[in-house]
C-alpha cells in the first residue's frame, strides 16, 4: 500500500542513518539491539516489526535520543540525537506507547503544552490547531479530558501532539495496538497522507499483518534484524508454497496435526474452518494424498503472508503433537453447555463495561472474546471466571452460579492470566509447588501432578531456574503448566499469545488444540485478529456490548459484499461494528 | 547540551501542572483537609497536661481536718475523685480504674496536728503511667500546701514551710502543653504534606508514560524540576498558613512572630520537604512506593527526632547527633520560637542556615537523578 511519491517533489536521501549500532542494558547479559546498521527514507512508512523484546522500542529511543547507544552511531539529518538533542528532538515528534497524554488536561490543553514544549507559537500555533484538529476530526471534542476520550480519539490526539511544529520524522511506538479496527485504518489513513507529504514514518507494531502496509520493513527478533526490506521481498520468498485446506469435514484441529507430521510441511495452523500450511522450500510439489485430510477435503495454493516469511526465516513451526494433550485424562462430558452468560452486565458507577452480554459454550470448544482495548472483554471475562460480580445478569461454569460459589466453579478451571502471571522471583519447581498449593492438590496427587509438568514441557534441567529468567517461550509452557496442572475440565486464557513471536504461538496453539481434543473447554481473550481464526466461535466484543457472535466464517461471510467478496476478521470486525451502529 | 530556559515551557508546564493540582481532588485533600484533621488530632489527642484524672480516695479518718481536705481534692479541676474501702480502691488501680488511690489514714487528723510540716498522706499511683503517676504526686503535695496555708490564714498562724515554691514559666506563662506542641505539630504536618505532594509527581508522569513524551521534546531539566516545585511551593505554603490560622483562630494558640518570618523560614523549610519528596519521586518513579518512603523518610524522624514531643537534650549523644540531620529539627525550634517568644532573629537565623543546607541537597540531588535520557 505505501505508494512512493514521485521523487522530483520530495528528497529520498537517508533522514536517518545508524551503523552497527548495539545497545545493551546493564541488567540483562543480552543486547537488546544487536550491531544494526539500516537507513529511513522520507515519504514512506518504515515498518519496525516484531514481537515483544524484540528491540523496536529501544530502537525508537536511540533515535529519539532518549537512550545512549552502547557503540555503534545513530545520525539524525547529519546530527548525533545525543550531543544535538536540542535541534533532533525539533526534527522528530515522537509518540510513546501510551500516547504521552495528560488525561485530566482537555484536549486542548494538552495541545498547548505540547505547542509551548516544541516552541510552536503565535500565528503557527493557531494555524497548527487549527489544521491538526480538522486532521485527527477531533475539532468539537477540544473540552473534553484526554481521560474521557476512548482509544482512537486518544491515539488521534497522541498524533496530533506529535505533529506539533511540523516535524520531518514520526516515531510512532505500537501507535494501533489494542486499539479498535476501525481507528487503526483511519490512523493507516492519516499516516498515509503524511508520508505522501514528504514525512518520514517509523512504525512500530506487533502486528505481523501490518507490516504488509508498510513500505519498507524492518524485521527484528530478539534484538536481531532478519529482514530489511519491501515487504512484499519477504512474501515472494514463501510464494507458491502456501496451501488451504478447504472443506475439511471432521475435526480441523486433527487434520492439522496429522498435516504437519508430513515431512513437507514446516508450518500450519488452523484459519476458521480451513487449515492453512506452509510447505517447505523444494516440496512445491508435495503430494499430500497420503495424509488423512477426510473425504471431502481439497487444498488449494493460498496467498503468502508475511507471517509466512518469518516463520521461514526462523525455520518453520513446532511440530503439531502436544504431549500435554498426550498426557491429560479425556474430559468426559458430550456437548453440553458448559460455560453460560445471561444478560450479563457490569456497571463501575454510570459506565457500564459490560452490558447484557450472552453467550453459551459447548463443552470441546474454544470460543474467543474479541474486541479492542477496553470494549469489556475483560470485565465479561472476570465476572465468568468469579473474579469480578456482576451488577446484574448470571454466569454459570458447569452449572455452578458464580455468584453463589464462585470458589467450588474456580476449582473447575484453569486461569491463564495475561502476561504469564508467574512469581518471577521463585524457581520453576516453586511456582508449579504454589499453584498446584492455591487449586488444592496435596500429597501423592501433588507431588504426580507436578513430576507430571516437568516431564511433559521437559523442565528437568531448568526446575531451580528463576522464572524470570526463563526464556519467552518456557515462560508461557510454565504458565500454562501452571494453569492446567490440577486438569481442570476448562481453560480460561486472557490475551494469552499477544505480542509473542509466531512460533511460540504456534507451540503454545498446540498444546491448546491437543487438549480441546481431549475435551476440555476452552475460552480466550484476544485483540489480536489473527489469533480469532483458532476459535471455533468467537464473540465480537465492543463498547461493552456482544455485537456478533458465531464461527469465524460465518462472521466474515456477514461481512462480505460486493468489492469484498473475501473479508478478513478485520473486515469483518469492521462491517459489524459498521453495521451495529448504524 | 548547553540548552537554555525557556520562560514559555516553563509558564506552559506550570500551568499543566496547576490544571493537574486543581482538578486532582487529592491534591487539595493532601494540602488542606489533611493538615487540618492531624492539627485537630494533635490540638485535643496529644495534650501532656493532666486534666480530671481519676484517682480513689481512702477516708478512713473521719475527723475534721480529714474531711476539709477530702473537700478540697474533690473540689479539684484537675481530679475525679472516687471514693471507697481501701481494698476497693486498690483493686481499682490495679484494674486501671483509677490512675491513684489516696489514703487518709485513721491518724490524719492527728499527725497533721502534731507535724504540720509533713503531709501524713499514702498515695499509690500506677508506675506503668509515670508521667500521670508523677503528677499525682506533684498536684495531691500543692494541695496539700494550698489547703495547710489556707488553715494558717484561717487561724491566724504562720506558714509552716519553711520553703515557698512559686514556679512561673516563661514564654507559655499559662504552662499548657498545647502552646508548644501545635507549632511542633505544625512542623511535622508540613515535613509530612510537603514530601507526600511531591512525591507523587514525578513518578506520577514515569507511570503514566508521559514522561517519555516531555523528554523527547526540547524542554530542559531546570524548566521541568521548576515546574515540579513552584505549584506545589505554592500549595505547601498554604497549607501552612492554614495550619497556622487554625492554630491561632480554633485552637487559641498565642503567635508573637511576625508572618513574614513565618513566610521566610516557611519557604526554606518547604524547599527542603519538597525536595526529600521530588527526589524520592525521581528515584522510585513508582507512586505508591514513593509515597510509602516520604511517609516513612518524613514522618517518622520529625516525629522521633524533631525535640517536638520528645526532648532531644535528653537523647543519647548518637541519638542527638543524628537529629541534627532532620530539617524538622530545625523548624521546630523556628516554629515554637515565633509562637511563643515572637522573632527572635538569632534563632531563626541559626534554623534557616540548616534548613536551606538541607533544602540545596535535597534539591541537588534531585537535579542530579533527573534523567535526561531513559538509561
Amino acid at each position: 500500500m505505501g505508494t512512493d511519491p514521485t521523487p522530483s517533489t520530495i528528497r529520498t536521501d537517508p533522514v536517518v542513518e545508524i551503523r552497527q549500532l548495539q545497545k545493551l542494558f546493564k541488567k540483562t547479559a543480552k543486547p537488546a539491539i544487536e550491531t544494526l546498521t539500516m537507513v529511513i527514507r522520507p515519504g514512506k512508512v518504515t515498518g519496525l516489526v516484531g514481537p515483544d523484546g524484540a528491540g523496536k522500542t529501544t530502537l525508537l529511543r536511540l533515535l529519539a535520543g532518549l537512550l545512549h547507544p552502547t557503540s555503534g552511531t545513530v545520525r539524525v539529518m547529519g546530527l548525533d540525537p545525543i550531543t544535538d538533542a536540542e535541534k533532533v528532538r525539533s526534527i522528530i515528534g515522537y509518540m510513546p506507547q501510551k500516547f504521552g497524554l495528560y488525561e485530566d488536561l482537555t484536549v486542548l490543553e494538552n495541545l498547548e503544552l505540547y505547542a509551548a514544549l516544541r516552541n510552536v507559537v503565535g500565528e503557527r500555533r493557531e494555524s497548527d490547531f487549527s489544521r491538526l484538529l480538522a486532521f485527527t476530526d477531533l475539532k468539537t471534542f477540544t473540552e473534553r479530558r484526554a481521560g474521557k476520550l476512548s482509544g482512537g480519539m486518544k491515539q488521534k490526539l497522541g498524533l496530533a501532539c506529535t505533529l506539533l511544529g511540523t516535524p520531518q520524522i514520526l516515531l510512532l511506538d505500537e501507535a494501533s495496538v489494542g486499539v479498535d479496527p476501525i481507528s487503526r485504518r483511519e490512523l493507516w489513513r492519516m499516516v498515509q497522507v503524511l508520508v505522501d507529504g514528504g514525512l518520514a514514518v517509523v512504525w512500530s507494531t506487533a502486528y505481523l499483518d501490518e507490516a504488509e502496509l508498510c513500505a519498507e520493513v524492518l524485521l527484528l527478533h530478539e534484538g536481531r534484524l532478519l529482514f530489511d526490506g519491501p515487504p512484499s521481498q519477504l512474501t515472494d520468498r514463501v510464494k507458491g508454497r502456501c496451501r488451504l485446506i478447504r472443506d475439511i469435514s471432521g475435526s480441523r484441529r486433527q487434520v492439522l496435526s496429522r498435516v504437519l507430521r508430513c515431512g513437507s510441511v514446516m508450518d500450519g495452523v488452523v484459519q476458521g474452518r480451513n487449515v492453512r500450511i506452509l510447505l517447505k522450500k523444494g516440496s512445491e510439489e508435495a503430494d499430500l494424498s497420503q495424509v488423512d485430510l477426510g473425504a471431502s477435503a481439497r487444498i488449494d495454493v493460498g496467498a503468502a503472508r508475511f507471517e509466512d516469511g518469518f516463520i521461514d526465516i526462523l525455520g518453520g513451526g513446532p511440530g503439531g503433537d502436544s504431549v500435554l494433550a498426550e498426557h491429560i485424562p479425556r474430559v468426559p462430558h458430550a456437548a453440553e453447555v458448559v460455560i453460560e452468560a445471561r444478560a450479563l452486565t457490569k456497571r463501575f458507577g454510570d459506565f457500564t463495561a459490560a452490558d447484557h452480554i450472552d453467550f453459551s459454550v459447548h463443552g470441546g470448544e474454544i470460543f474467543g472474546l474479541l474486541g479492542p482495548n477496553g470494549a469489556g472483554k475483560s470485565t465479561t471475562f472476570k465476572m465468568m471466571c468469579g473474579l469480578l460480580v456482576p451488577t446484574s445478569g448470571i454466569a454459570t461454569v458447569m452449572g455452578i452460579d458464580l455468584k453463589r460459589s464462585a470458589s467450588e466453579a474456580r476449582q473447575r478451571i484453569g486461569y491463564m492470566a495475561q502476561k504469564f502471571s508467574l512469581y518471577g522471583s521463585l524457581t520453576v519447581r516453586q511456582n508449579l509447588l504454589f499453584f498446584a498449593g492455591i487449586y488444592g492438590l496435596q500429597g501423592d496427587r501433588k507431588r504426580e501432578a507436578i513430576d507430571q509438568m516437568i516431564r511433559v514441557f521437559a523442565f528437568e534441567p531448568l526446575v531451580n531456574v528463576i522464572a524470570d529468567t526463563l526464556p519467552l517461550g518456557f515462560k508461557q509452557r510454565l504458565a500454562l503448566a501452571c494453569a492446567v496442572m490440577h486438569e481442570p475440565p476448562i481453560l480460561f486464557l486472557d490475551e494469552p499469545t499477544s505480542g509473542v513471536d509466531p512460533i511460540t504461538r504456534r507451540e503454545f496453539w498446540t498444546h491448546i488444540n491437543g487438549v480441546v481434543e481431549k475435551g476440555v473447554t476452552v475460552m480466550v481473550t484476544t485483540h489480536f485478529m489473527d489469533e480469532a481464526e483458532y476459535c471455533d466461535r468467537i464473540g465480537l466484543v465492543y463498547r461493552g456490548k456482544l455485537i456478533a457472535a458465531g464461527t469465524p466464517d460465518e462472521l466474515k461471510e456477514k461481512a462480505a459484499r460486493p468489492g469484498l467478496e473475501d473479508p478478513t476478521m478485520e473486515d469483518a470486525f469492521i462491517e459489524l461494528v459498521q453495521g451495529y451502529s448504524a | 547540551m548547553p540548552q537554555s530556559f525557556s520562560q514559555r515551557r516553563f509558564l506552559a508546564l506550570c500551568r499543566k501542572e496547576t490544571l493537574q493540582i486543581v482538578r486532582d481532588p487529592s491534591s487539595l485533600l493532601i494540602s488542606v483537609i489533611l493538615p487540618l484533621v492531624m492539627l485537630v488530632i494533635f490540638g485535643y489527642g496529644l495534650n501532656l497536661d493532666a486534666n480530671r484524672i481519676r484517682v480513689g480516695l481512702v477516708l478512713e479518718d473521719q475527723g475534721d481536718e480529714a474531711r476539709e481536705f477530702a473537700s478540697e481534692l474533690v473540689g479539684s479541676r484537675y481530679f475525679t475523685v472516687v471514693s471507697g474501702p481501701r481494698l476497693e480502691m486498690t483493686q481499682a488501680l490495679a484494674n486501671g480504674k483509677v490512675r491513684g488511690v489516696l489514703v487518709l489514714a485513721s491518724d490524719f487528723g492527728r499527725r497533721t496536728l502534731l507535724h504540720p510540716g509533713e503531709a501524713p498522706i499514702q498515695i499509690l499511683t500506677d508506675g506503668a503511667e509515670p508521667n500521670t503517676a508523677s503528677f499525682v504526686e506533684n498536684y495531691v503535695e500543692g494541695a496539700w500546701k494550698v489547703w495547710q496555708q489556707h488553715r494558717a490564714n484561717q487561724r491566724g498562724l504562720p506558714m509552716p514551710t519553711s520553703m515557698d515554691v512559686e514556679a512561673r514559666f516563661w514564654f507559655n506563662p499559662s504552662a499548657k502543653s498545647r502552646n508548644y506542641l501545635i507549632p511542633g505539630s505544625i512542623t511535622i504536618i508540613m515535613t509530612v504534606i510537603g514530601a507526600l505532594l511531591t512525591s507523587l509527581v514525578v513518578a506520577r508522569e514515569w507511570e503514566r508514560g508521559t514522561m517519555e513524551a516531555l523528554l523527547a521534546t526540547p524542554m530542559t531539566r531546570a524548566e521541568f524540576l521548576l515546574s515540579k516545585i513552584l505549584p506545589y511551593y505554592g500549595l505547601g505554603i498554604l497549607s501552612l498558613l492554614v495550619c497556622v490560622a487554625a492554630a491561632i483562630f480554633i485552637l487559641g494558640v498565642p503567635f508573637r512572630g511576625s508572618v513574614g518570618a513565618l513566610l521566610l523560614v516557611g519557604t526554606v523549610f518547604l524547599l527542603s520537604s519538597l525536595g526529600m519528596g521530588l527526589l524520592l519521586s525521581t528515584l522510585t518513579r513508582n507512586q505508591f512506593n514513593a509515597a510509602q518512603a516520604a511517609l516513612n523518610a518524613a514522618f517518622m524522624p520529625a516525629m522521633m527526632l524533631s525535640g517536638f514531643i520528645y526532648e532531644i537534650r535528653s537523647m543519647p549523644l548518637i541519638v542527638q547527633a543524628v537529629s541534627r540531620l532532620i530539617p524538622a529539627r530545625y523548624f521546630v525550634t523556628s516554629m515554637q520560637t515565633l509562637f511563643q517568644a515572637g522573632d527572635v532573629w538569632p534563632v531563626l537565623v541559626l534554623d534557616l542556615f540548616y534548613l536551606s543546607i538541607a533544602a540545596i541537597y535535597f534539591l541537588g540531588m534531585t537535579w542530579r537523578k533527573t534523567a535526561r535520557s531513559l538509561d
